[in-house]
Order: structure tokens, then sequence, then C-alpha cells
């Protein structure tokens, strides 16, 4: 086999004009990269491999990149991160020599109840299947103005699949994955949920601000403002505001018998295993289908 | 002959003859009026009345708490049964009164303190027309005092050239402007003198759209020689009436995003609110009732209608009679106004219309197909807005970058997009849900 020496000069000179083209490009990134080399702290680095890489920014910081360099500079503790496990806070606080800061995780918690078994309709909606939406049309469908919609924008903004919708359409949360990013905080346009330390398991599952028993027609679950549980509860624990029992978190709260003669349940003791136990004298649901809507 | 209009927009069909041509009548009272304390935009107004005290109609219910809020005034002569939450139009409970008007009574309305036009200065026309309870009576109900005060900041070439009487009324079905054009143009007039001086404009234009021809020709006959008013009559186009789009029709002046009409000289005052302002004024009076257009094809007896304010939606309907396979009710007009989830919700400053729809019209909800990028929403948007790109952004709750890149404020929820969009997206719903999404997360 014989090579046109015209093609084979054409081949050498490609092969020189790029190698030349390489050389020079490598020489400019190399010089670019001994003058402009940004000395990043090593420790960042370390920190950041021991923080869990969720990304979720619930420290307040756009990840945990950028939270590692918030603890090296000393902007921030490491009780701020919300998802690790107590001992990786230490280590972290030790590592840098610095205190650990609040350390209690904080959870979204959700104050309704009024899942689509217990709460009434008072008109069928056809718009786009979302919460936000449903409440731009004088505040949806259900009875309850303050009531969840059901629609699940909060199961779907989550990016840690903490909340579940229930057979019911009530949002459950997985305390175990809620890293307490906000993100339901933010989305909910009824503003039902709330950032709480984990341990506030004393918890009033209502925000309906009317009171007596007619509101039973609208919610089989909602608080009628009868105040028993302010009455049970030790002094101070538990005072009625708006209708509604407001806990005071500064007192102990490890007890479960303010919930215990709530007649309708609103006030319950949020299980560890994500299980919501109510009162002895609360009524028993046992229905799972849908109400039907209320005809208006 | 051409009319003044502005580019984009849509022709909805009007459907105003069922009721355009009928004059106003007095609607009865109802058994129980709810008055909501928050009919306005704002602060809510305060109770100043007991459970169980007598009232007299025209009486002071509630006092404005604030610049931004304005008093209620009682609707009828009889006694306050509760002091409550009142399902407001909001979509929120809001407090309110449980008024039963008394049967048999003469319903005589009481006079206060009469704003005299020659006598009153400027400052006290405002307060006059905030003690009077008025709002913008279009739909908004944005306080009128608070549009016309001239703002604090010493800095802005602050003045008021132009004031503009907006007799659009473009929303399909509603005819109320129309009827208060053709029965109240003296009252209309008044109101003109009152606001001329308050705002202290040069003139004042009356602007009517092509479809009420009658109407721009008996308000020419009844302007008086000494004060500077003329009726401008525009073309019939969907949403001709938005103050932005009007201001920019009839005066060619473009408002900057983000600002008020303020900010061009203008004052933008609809006709409704201009002839309670002439009503009432002289009187030393409060709004305790307001002319509204219940019609729809779901209602037996279509009409314009001067309705006690807090008459629930129920009692309307019951009232008129309505067909049996009635399936939607809208407060406002079908374009911009809200469909209700429950009858129980009373007629209030803001409500300009009752339209109430049967199983044929509303059907099954439209299948939403995806967006075909045919640009069709960009061709009507009457903003120059892009609810094509908007909506698929808040199809992926990309809120935020809607309201920073794509002038999601300057969305005023007209419908015009949705009205065309062929894959049926429901954008308004979009828009005004990114609109509420973006308000609460600034405010926190």
């Amino acid at each position: 086999m014989t090579i046109d020496p015209d093609k084979l000069r054409s081949i050498i000179t490609a092969f020189v004009f790029m190698g030349g083209l390489t050389a020079l490009l490598a020489g400019i990134l190399a010089l670019v990269n001994s003058r402009f080399f940004v000395k990043e702290d090593k420790r960042i680095e370390l920190v950041e491999n021991m923080l869990p890489h969720t990304n979720c920014g619930a420290c307040g910081y756009p990840g945990c990149h950028a939270f590692a360099e918030a603890l090296i500079k000393q902007q921030t503790l490491p009780g701020q991160c919300n998802v690790s496990p107590i001992d990786a806070k230490k280590q972290i606080a030790e590592f840098l020599n610095i205190a650990v800061g609040q350390t209690e995780k904080v959870v979204a918690r959700l104050a309704c109840s009024g899942g689509d078994n217990v709460a009434h309709r008072r008109a069928n909606y056809i718009g786009l299947p979302s919460c936000q939406a449903a409440t731009q049309l004088c505040g949806g469908s259900k009875v309850c103005t303050w009531g969840c919609l059901g629609f699940g924008d909060c199961e779907a903004v989550c990016d840690f699949d903490a909340i579940k919708m229930s057979m019911g359409n009530l949002p459950q949360i997985d305390e175990t994955l809620c890293t307490g990013c906000g993100d339901c905080v933010k989305t909910c346009p009824k503003d039902l949920f709330s950032l709480e330390p984990i341990s506030y398991r004393l918890w009033v599952a209502c925000k309906n601000q009317e009171a007596g028993d007619l509101l039973l027609d609208s919610c089989e679950v909602a608080c009628t403002a009868c105040g028993r549980c302010a009455m049970d509860a030790p002094e101070g624990l538990i005072v009625m505001n708006n209708n509604l029992p407001l806990i005071d978190y500064t007192l102990p709260h490890e007890t479960q018998v303010p919930l215990q003669r709530c007649p309708t349940g609103a006030i319950v003791w949020l299980n560890t295993d994500n299980s919501i136990s109510k009162g002895a004298e609360s009524k028993k649901i046992i229905r799972h289908n849908p109400l039907p809507t209320v005809a208006t | 002959m051409t009319y003044k209009s502005f580019p984009h927009g849509i022709h909805p069909p009007e459907n105003k003859d069922h009721t355009s041509r009928l004059a106003i009548q007095q609607f009865p009272f109802a058994p129980v009026l709810i008055i909501p304390l928050l009919q306005h935009i704002g602060k809510a107004a305060l109770p100043i009345v007991r459970e169980g005290q007598e009232v007299i109609r025209g009486e002071t219910l509630a006092r404005a708490d604030g610049f931004m809020s304005v008093p209620i005034h009682a609707p009828a002569s009889g006694k306050i049964k509760r002091l409550s939450l009142v399902a407001g139009i909001s979509g929120k409970m809001v407090p309110g009164i449980y008024l039963e008007p008394t049967p048999g009574s003469t319903q005589e309305i009481i006079e206060g303190q009469p704003c005299l036009l020659d006598t009153a200065t400027p400052e006290e026309i405002i307060a006059a027309i905030q003690a009077a309870g008025i709002v913008g009576l279009g739909g908004a109900a944005f306080p009128t005092h608070a549009k016309i005060t001239p703002p604090n900041d010493q800095k802005s070439d602050h003045y008021i050239d132009t004031l503009i009487i907006n007799g659009i009324e473009c929303e399909p079905y509603l005819t109320t402007d129309h009827r208060v054009m053709l029965e109240q143009s003296n009252d209309i007039m008044l109101g003109i003198r009152y606001l001329l001086k308050a705002s202290q404009a040069k003139h004042a234009i009356i602007a009517v759209e092509a479809n009420k021809l009658d109407a721009a020709e008996i308000l020419r006959v009844a302007i008086p020689a000494d004060i500077p008013v003329s009726v401008e009559v525009v073309a019939v186009k969907y949403p001709q009436g938005a103050e932005k789009i009007l201001i920019k029709a009839l005066l060619d002046r473009e408002i900057p995003a983000g600002e008020h009409s303020s900010s061009v000289h203008v004052l933008g005052i609809n006709v409704a609110t201009c002839a309670e302002i002439g009503r009432l004024l002289p009187h030393g009076r409060g709004i305790q009732e307001r002319v509204i257009t219940i019609s729809g094809p779901a209602m037996n007896k279509c009409g314009n209608y001067r309705i006690p304010i807090g008459t629930p939606v129920r009692f309307a309907m019951e009232y008129l009679g309505c067909s049996d396979d009635l399936s939607e009710v809208f407060l406002g007009g079908p374009m911009m106004g809200n469909a209700l989830p429950s009858l129980d919700i009373p007629v209030t400053k803001g409500t300009s219309g009752l339209i109430a729809f049967t199983q044929k019209e509303t059907g099954p909800g439209l299948k939403v197909y995806p967006c075909i990028n045919c640009g069709a929403c960009v061709d009507v948007c009457p903003m120059d807005l892009n609810p094509s790109q908007l909506g698929l952004l808040a199809k992926q709750q990309q809120y935020e970058q809607m309201a920073k890149h794509h002038h999601l404020k300057e969305c005023f929820e007209c419908g015009a997009c949705s009205y065309v969009c062929p894959s049926h997206i429901p954008l308004v719903q979009y828009f005004s849900s990114a609109k509420a999404y973006v308000r609460k997360n600034k405010a926190a």
C-alpha cells in the first residue's frame, strides 16, 4: 500500500497544528491555574463530609457546602443543621472548636386533622387540582375555611418524601424523613404547617377559630373551644386563645392529660412512630370514605 | 367612525341585552343581613355596636380602623343579632355583623353631617368620602379616599390633571354602570364636581363603551356648562375597562410597571362610585346599598337591583327564582368574577353582579392539553406579557422567577389568555395562585 505524499503531508500538518494548539491552550490553562488559584480552606471539604449532603436549605444556606463555609467563618453553629444526628454535630463542633448551638431537630407539623372522611365540602371544585389555585376561589371547597384542602401541594413540594397524603387526603408527615426545610410551610396556602421542635408532642391539630358545637356540622374533628384541655392541663400550660388552645411550650409539656377529655380529638399526642393518639373520650372515627358534598 | 382603543384584547359575547333595558329596582330586605367588616382592600372596620342593639338604617355600625379602612353603615333598621366571624369573598373568615331588619319598619335613612360642595375644602371632601364608606364599586373595592389623597412623600411632582370617570363596563352580562349612567346622570355630575374639587384635576372625561351610546348621549346632555367635562366613546373590547388600559387608550399615557395611575397624573373613578359620591355626600349618608346586575341563564328573573349590602346570595337567588340545574354562581362578571363555593356569602360593596349558570353552560371541566406554543395568549394579553411562558413556569412552580423576570405582578387577571387558549390551560388560575404565593412569601 502506498500513501499519496500529498495526503501524508496534510495529515502531518494537521497533527502538528492540533498538537501545537493543544500545547498552547494547556499552557494557558496551566498559567491561569497557577496565577488565579483559589486557596480553599481544606477544612471546608472535611466539614462538608461530616454534613448529611441533603442540600435541603433548612439551615438558611444554599446547601451543605455553603453551610460548611459559614461554619468555618464562624457565622453559624452546627446546631443550625436540622438533619445531622447529634453525634455528627458534636463532632463538627469539636473539630472546629466551636459551640454546638441549638441541637433539637425541628420537623413540620400539620395543624389540621380534617380529612375528607370527617370534614364536609360545600361545593364541587373542578379547577386546577392544586390547593393554591383552589384557595383563590373564595377559600376552596371545604366548609371549614381554615382547613386542609387535600390536593397535596405539600406532598408535591417535599423533596424528601416526608409527606404522604392519607386515604382521606390529609398530609401525613414522617418525622424521620422530614428535614425541616420549610418548603411545605411556604407552599401551604392555608398556613397549616409550622416547624416545631421534635419534642413538642402535645399538639393542637385544628386552626378553626369558631366556637360551639355547630362547628361539628362542618368538620367532625374541629376544636369547639370547650376549654376542657385548658382546665385539665397543669397550671398555665394551655390557655384558650382565639377559640383555640394555645400551648405554652416553655413549661413542661410531657403530659397526655389535656387530651383525655377532648370531645372531638382536636388536641392530640404525636407518637414517635408517626401515629397520632387521641384522648379516651374523643369521638372514634371509623369512616374512611369521603363524605358527600353538602348541597348548597 | 373609529373609536379609541388599545392593542390586543378579546371580544367575548356580551350577553347584556337581557338586562340593559331593565330599570334599576329596589331589592327587598333579607330576613338576616350578613355584613362583613372587611369589604374592601385594607384593614377591617372596628364594630361600635353591641349584640342586641337596635340600629337605624344608615347608622354607622363600624368605624374605620386607620387610613386604609372605611366605616360600615347599617343597610337596614333592625337589631344586631350577633357579632361573629362570617365567610368573606376573600376565602378567609372575617369579623362581621348579623343584622335582623325590623319587619314593617319605614326604613327611613338617617342623615349625617352634610358635606356641601360650595364650602368644603378638598381635605374635607376626602374625609367625607371616607366617612361615607365609599370604595371602588367597580369590583376592586379599593378605598376611594386613599386613591384621591396625594402621596405623603414630597419628592414626586404629584398632581392630577385628568379625572377619568370609568363607565366602560366591559365584563359580559353586567349592566349596572350602564343603568346608573342612564338613570343617575345628575348624581354623576354632582359626583364629578366633588371629585374635581378634591383632586384639583383640570378636566374630567367620562369614558363609555360604544355599545352604550344611549348612555353617552344622556350624559352629554346632562353636563352643566360650568364644569370641564367631556364624554369619550371608546371601542367595544375586553378588557377596555381596566384602569391602566383605559388610560392608555384615552390619553396614550402608559403607567410604569409597579406604579399607580397617579404617576401619570390621572385619577380613575368608576362611574357608580362617582354617582354614589354625588348621591350620598350632600346628605352625609353612607353606602348601605349598591346597584348590581343579577343575570345569567339560570336566573328566572334577570334585572338590575339596588340591593342592601349584606344580602346573602342564597336569599337573592331564592327571591328571584333560579332554575333547578343551577351549577355555578359567579360574584362579579364571568371573566374576572369568583365562582362561589357557598351561597351563604353576602353581597358586599365590591359586588357588581351575580351571574348564575346551568349545567349546560359550565358542563364538566374541559380536558387540559399541553401548551402548543400557538401564541394566541400573547396576541390577546392587554399588558403585553407572555402568558404562555408564565404558564409553563407556573406549572413548574417557578413562582419567584415569574415575579422577577416575567412581570407577574403586572397581570391583573383579566382572563383573556384563558379565554382564547385552545388547550384549555387555566392560565389565570395559575397566575392568581402564583401571585398569592409570591405575596405570602414576600411578607414572611
